[in-house]
């Protein structure tokens, strides 16, 4: 189930400005890659076209490959729609429905496309919410509306909202940039034990975090790719300088 | 001297320039309630001569200064329901459009479309519906239902072209700029991260439509719907143009009926003493019902564009269409 | 699999239901504008437009006192109503928290939520029924009365935008508070506030209902305010609910009139705020 992803000269465009420039990059299955560089370096953007949300807004031009298992996922006979159901994505502000309890918070993906329903859909969901660590938070108030939760409950709903349908990766973008360091640290908690059965990429604007959770660290820089490499040696001896600047802090 | 004067003055010298603003805003104030006040003293005899049975009787005769509300009160809600019945879908069908669906180019042209069609006077529909729409509808549609469906109460004939359907049909397309436009100021309210959540859990573009952006407007939407059939409760000329005026409560769809609006404009100009008192007290159920219905909308609307919590890309709702859509006025 | 080509079809089939009520409200305003253009440009011609109403059956005939009377109705009601909505709206922006701008504001609201029947109403009461007479004077009180709360709530949302930091520079340099609006923000506002008027006038121009209850109509010039006069919008009303052939060729050349008009008040406020939207 757990699928690599490689990303092969991978050039984007937003109009005529260039936000990535020929990035590759090679995501191992149950390792969690971070994603650094300073604000507006391009990392979400990267992270984006994974699970093909550019599509919503038509002023993006995609150039090159990005293989998740054996599959360009790029390619023209590619659907988005079923790709997304294979590629689980975690945003940075939580985003639960707010009109929907936080059962069917949960079950809104198992609902769309017809996995479950009744019994097995009540399991599904308890199995998703134990997993994200939420189960003994909300048993009670299932039928409470999402948005009730605390800011890191609520991003712990949405991870057991991604779970549901069981996807082969997930992308995290700044999970945690608008929590608190209790909350964040139980979602950091939570991805290692992800990395156990998923390929993770994570964008993060937090340095020690990537340190503490990725085994793998990209820096990217002006929409380049500066640097990838197992993130224990990358933190202790950088290659480039670049990197080395922006990891001691005398960058962005 | 002339020195200091000069340092001092500004500071404590405002003149009644203060005052002047204050006037204007309390005069805003004074106008509205004097004329509530000013309906209210016109209907009081009316009242005292009739109380609550004005409500529930279907008599209106001006010879034997008999009033009654039931023909125009029935008229105006089933003219305003057919109109809410069409041009409800319509509209969040075309909101839909042009904040879901549109490519990125056609969606200004297209909004502003939608409110030069707001921007057509009421007198110009009325024109409109007595000589272009009503004629087709006589021998088109009118005749069709009188043919095959008049063996129904609701559709016995003869199909005149005026009436209750055609001034519905008349209204509708008057309140389809105000459902439209408000209904796509809800939905541009709800936050873009839902969207791209919905989508990223595999869903159709048509999905998340009718599973995140319609939910989350509801709410809003339902203000829309009610905005619109606040104005095609007040709405006048056109209707006094296009529905036949027979002050009666009519027996079918394609018959002939008065509405509030259209029998105060039909009689004002000759009317004095308890008819005009009448016709008052008309209006005042009119500015009751239509203001209630009104605020209603307005509270549900503002609910829903100012209480969702601002999106990380920022797609301010537009004021200006608000304020503008919130008007009865036309 | 088939489950989600179902799904897909469902989507497509409501998008294109969506896409044709667009269709379907664009087409109602093309077949209104182009009626009014075919039957409305046979009728319009220069005497048309500068002549009085001839009798039935008499050829010729114009709108000339209508086009004088809806001008001169409308500028009352803009000579009334922008003084008096901006300096109510520069009270609102001056003092947002106090009890009479929530009253003010509370009021405004329920003026706009009133059909402009009840407006007509409510001036032939207060003015045609004490005085006697119908009048060109009443009319255009109550399309001041109309236009006041539009005017008001979109001025005060103008004044709104002009940054607070702006004021507080004009107030340091040691001007006074009706100063700083004067000369600072109102001028800075002055876009804004003209989209507002324009709009305002445009509805105005094309109110028959309290223009009918209050001015009624005439066949003659008009010579002072306190004739009735005829306007646009009620002379269309008249001759259209009229049974005569030439009157009802003479109310779609009216509404020519009144439409290009209006259109025209509604496209020149949309550039308005298209250039300025650009410059900023």
């Amino acid at each position: 189930m757990t699928q690599s992803i490689a990303v092969q000269d991978l050039s984007v465009w937003f109009g005529r400005h260039q936000v990535l420039k020929n990035v590759s990059l090679y995501a191992k299955p149950k390792e969690v890659t971070a994603l650094i560089g300073p604000s507006g370096c391009g990392k979400t953007t990267l992270l984006r076209c994974i699970n093909r949300l550019h599509d919503l807004y038509s002023n993006a031009t995609i150039h090159g490959k990005i293989m998740v298992g054996t599959e360009n996922i790029l390619g023209v006979n590619i659907d988005p729609v079923e790709l997304r159901r294979r590629v689980g994505m975690i945003f940075q502000k939580p985003n639960p429905f707010p009109h929907l309890s936080i059962f069917e918070n949960v079950a809104a993906g198992l609902r769309l496309h017809g996995l479950a329903c009744g019994r097995a859909a009540a399991e599904r969901v308890e199995a998703c919410l134990r997993k994200a660590a939420l189960w003994e938070e909300v048993k009670d108030s299932l039928d409470r509306p999402g948005i009730m939760l605390s800011g890191g409950q609520q991003q712990r709903l949405c991870i057991a909202r991604a779970l549901a349908i069981e996807p082969a990766v997930f992308l995290m973008d700044e999970p945690c940039a608008s929590l608190d360091p209790v909350s964040t640290m139980r979602i950091e908690e939570l991805i290692k034990e992800l990395r156990e059965d998923y390929t993770v990429i994570i964008v993060t604007h937090n340095m020690q975090q990537a340190a503490r959770i990725s085994q793998q660290t990209a820096f990217v820089l002006n929409g380049e790719l500066v640097e990838a490499g197992p993130t224990a040696e990358m933190f202790i001896a950088a290659k480039d300088d670049r990197t080395e600047a922006y990891l001691t802090g005398q960058m962005g | 001297m002339a020195a200091t004067k000069q340092t001092t003055r500004p500071q404590n010298g405002e003149g009644v320039f203060p005052y002047l603003t204050a006037a204007a805003a309390a005069l805003i104030l004074l106008l509205t309630g004097s004329i509530l006040l000013v309906v209210l003293w016109g209907a009081w005899p009316a009242w005292q001569a009739f109380g609550p049975a004005f409500l529930a009787t279907s008599v209106w005769d001006p010879v034997q200064n008999l009033y009654g509300a039931i023909p125009a009160v029935f008229g105006t809600l089933v003219t305003s329901l057919i109109a809410l019945a069409l041009a409800g879908p319509l509209g969040i069908g075309t909101a839909i459009f042009l904040s879901e669906l549109a490519p990125p180019w056609l969606k200004k042209p297209a909004s502003f479309t939608v409110e030069l069609l707001a921007a057509v006077p009421s007198v110009v529909f009325g024109l409109w519906g007595l000589f272009v729409l009503a004629p087709w509808f006589r021998v088109g549609p009118g005749q069709f239902l009188e043919t095959n469906l008049g063996f129904l109460p609701l559709f016995q004939g003869p199909s005149l072209g005026i009436g209750v359907l055609t001034a519905g049909l008349v209204l509708a397309m008057m309140i389809l700029p105000t459902i439209t436009a408000i209904s796509r100021e809800v939905i541009r309210a709800v936050p873009q991260e839902l969207r791209e959540a919905m989508f990223a859990l595999g869903s159709t573009r048509w999905e998340m439509i009718a599973k995140v952006v319609l939910p989350t407007g509801k709410v809003g939407i339902t203000g829309a719907l009610l905005l619109g059939l606040g104005r095609s409760f007040g709405e006048a000329i056109a209707v006094t143009m296009v529905i036949g005026n027979a002050n009666l409560i009519p027996s079918s769809l394609l018959a002939p009926a008065q509405t509030i609006a259209s029998l105060i404009v039909n009689e004002f100009p000759e009317a004095f003493d308890l008819q005009l008192s009448a016709l008052l007290l008309l209006g005042l159920l009119l500015f009751i019902i239509t203001l209630a219905v009104n605020m209603i909308a307005v509270w549900l609307v503002q609910r829903t564009t100012q209480g969702i919590p601002s999106s990380q890309e920022k797609r301010p709702v537009k004021r200006r269409t608000l304020r503008r859509f919130f008007s009865n006025g036309q | 699999m088939a489950s989600k080509k179902l799904r897909k079809a469902t989507g497509y089939l409501l998008e294109f239901a969506c896409l044709l009520s667009a269709l379907l409200v664009m087409l109602t305003l093309c077949l209104i504008l182009y009626y009014i253009f075919r039957r409305g440009i046979a009728a319009v011609n220069i005497p048309f437009l500068t002549s009085l109403p001839t009798p039935v059956g008499e050829p010729g005939g114009g709108i000339g006192n209508a086009l004088i009377g809806s001008a001169i109705m409308v500028g009352i009601g803009s000579l009334l109503a922008i003084p008096f909505g901006i300096l109510a709206a520069i009270y609102l922006d001056q003092n947002p928290k106090s009890k009479l701008a929530a009253a003010t504001r509370f009021a405004n609201r329920v003026l706009t939520g009133i059909p402009s029947l009840i407006i007509g109403l409510f001036v032939f009461t207060v003015l045609v029924l004490r005085t006697g007479n119908y009048s060109a004077l009443a009319g255009g009180i109550a399309l001041a009365v109309m236009m006041i709360p539009i005017i008001t709530l979109s001025a005060e949302e103008m004044l709104r935008l002009v940054p607070n930091s702006w004021r507080e520079a004009s107030l340091a340099l040691g001007a006074s508070k009706k100063q700083t609006v004067l000369m600072l923000v109102l001028p800075a506002a002055t876009g804004g506030l003209v989209v507002g008027i324009m709009l305002a006038v445009a509805l105005a121009a094309g109110q028959t209902a309290p223009v009918l209850l209050t001015a009624l109509t005439s066949r003659f010039w008009l010579e002072n305010l306190q004739q009735p006069a005829a306007s646009l919008p009620v002379l269309i009303y008249t001759y259209a609910s009229s049974p005569f052939p030439d009157w009802q060729e003479q109310a779609w050349g009216a509404a020519l009139v009144l439409v290009t008009t209006i259109l025209a008040l509604n496209v020149a406020a949309q550039l308005f705020i298209a250039v300025r939207n650009r410059r900023l």
